[in-house]
């Protein structure tokens, strides 16, 4: 599991790659903790671009769940973005979809959670 | 052997309301679209093999009562919900008279669990042994709390059957009659417990109730192992996964996504998806059936894993 980070406007940018499932939860969300404080500083919402997430367990949505509580402890937001057709199905199947927010592209995802237009190129964070 | 089910819904007992059968007509007779039958059975084959189950049939609505049927006058049951009303007077039907055995296995004192059992008819048959097992210390205590004054009109110590209650431990597997069992520790409130059954070669685990926290790896490689190359587990699959650990976390159930992942990860062979919720809709469970299906098909990595939905009636043969 690796978080690719990028900043745009508003919104940190975090790509998953791999598969996220019990076994490396524990490494997402130590992986995660840092840019959670640092979005939380920086007044930053978070998008999850899942283009390369292979693939997620319950646990994987179960650690979805818990970062979009955490963020709420500070007023912030989290949402997904481009998710592969596997992985979108299961969030439909298991209701994840109504549970989080899930947007059809990351650049769609960073108009909604930032006042920049979503063709702004992305930088490093 | 035949596993039945006799009751399958979580909860609450429910029942089809006149809209719902109207609804079921409307549905068939759309799909009908004019055609005439040249007789019943004509019909009959129309609705099987044209129509969608929940349009045909209904999942049910009793509460949890499953049979394990060897055959002869010995008796083998999971949990008395109201589908033991019923079980029963299948029973008193097959048996013409002639005593009967019934060992009872137990999951929790539950109310939807227990509440079949006032109704249960063999209870009432003198030369009827009931064997009540399970795991908590509490059982005999409460079927005989739900028929104390004022809540019942007939005391338990009226019933005329020869009634026993038998202590089972956790992980200790032993023979009653002709099936050997294991109980499983499980999280619910007040604690559920989960049987694993060998009969005659083949495995049949009942795990309802049963709560699965996803951030456990010991627990759920110990649930797994339960469910270990098991023919059929029969799965408490009442939520869907969002709300299980979201808005009813720590409820005490469990969701069809987390039986897949459970059964793959057990090799087990058929998941039986059980204890309905209330509110779902005959439409509503059969569309979760086709998606739980679907999560099963996308996420395979070894052998195909059968789904199936238990509705009241329903029987599978091993």
């Amino acid at each position: 599991m690796s978080l690719a980070a990028t900043k745009n406007g508003n919104a940190l940018i975090l790509g998953l790659k791999g598969r996220l499932d019990q076994d490396n939860c524990d490494e997402f969300r130590d992986a995660l903790a840092p840019h959670l404080d640092s979005a939380g500083r920086d007044r930053l919402a978070i998008v999850l671009d899942l283009s390369q997430l292979e693939y997620v367990s319950s646990a994987g949505l179960r650690c979805f769940m818990l970062a979009v509580k955490q963020a709420k402890t500070y007023d912030g937001r989290i949402v997904v973005a481009a998710l592969q057709p596997m992985v979108a199905e299961i969030f439909q199947i298991s209701r994840f979809d109504l549970l989080l927010e899930v947007f059809a592209s990351v650049s769609a995802a960073v108009n909604a959670v930032s006042s920049l237009p979503p063709d702004t190129p992305t930088s490093p964070a | 052997m035949v596993v039945r089910f006799w009751g399958t819904r979580g909860s609450i007992p429910v029942a089809l309301t006149s809209a719902d059968i109207r609804d079921k007509i409307v549905q068939a007779l759309l799909k009908a679209s004019g055609r005439s039958f040249a007789s019943a059975e004509e019909a009959c084959t129309f609705t099987r093999e044209e129509l969608p189950f929940s349009v045909n049939k209904t999942f049910g609505g009793h509460t949890p009562c499953v049979e394990f049927d060897l055959g002869g006058d010995e008796y083998y049951v999971c949990d008395m919900g109201s589908g033991a009303r019923p079980f029963g007077a299948h029973l008193l039907a097959r048996q013409h008279g002639r005593p009967a055995t019934v060992n009872i296995f137990m999951s929790h004192v539950h109310w939807d669990h227990i509440m079949g059992f006032p109704f249960f008819g063999p209870a009432y048959v003198p030369g009827t042994k009931i064997r009540i097992y399970g795991c908590h210390d509490v059982l005999e205590h409460a079927f005989r709390l739900q028929q104390a004054p004022p809540c019942f009109p007939v005391a338990f110590d009226q019933m005329a059957a020869n009634m026993e209650f038998v202590q089972l431990a956790p992980g200790k597997k032993q023979n009653v009659g002709a099936v050997s069992v294991t109980p499983g520790l499980q999280l619910h409130s007040g604690d559920s417990y989960g049987y694993r059954f060998e009969i005659g070669g083949k495995s049949v685990v009942y795990s309802t109730d049963s709560e699965h926290k996803l951030d456990d790896v010991d627990e759920t490689r110990r649930i797994a192992d339960f469910f270990r190359g098991a023919d059929i587990v029969i799965f408490d699959a009442m939520y869907a996964l969002a709300d299980a650990i979201s808005v009813k976390a720590d409820w005490g159930h469990s969701s069809n996504i987390v039986g897949v992942e459970l059964c793959q990860m057990a090799l087990a062979k058929h998941l039986v998806l059980f204890h309905h919720e209330p509110a779902n809709s005959d439409a509503t469970l059969e569309r979760l059936l086709m998606e739980t299906r679907r999560f099963e098909e996308l996420t395979r990595k070894g052998p195909m894993l059968t789904v199936s939905s238990s509705y009241d009636g329903m029987e599978i043969e091993l």
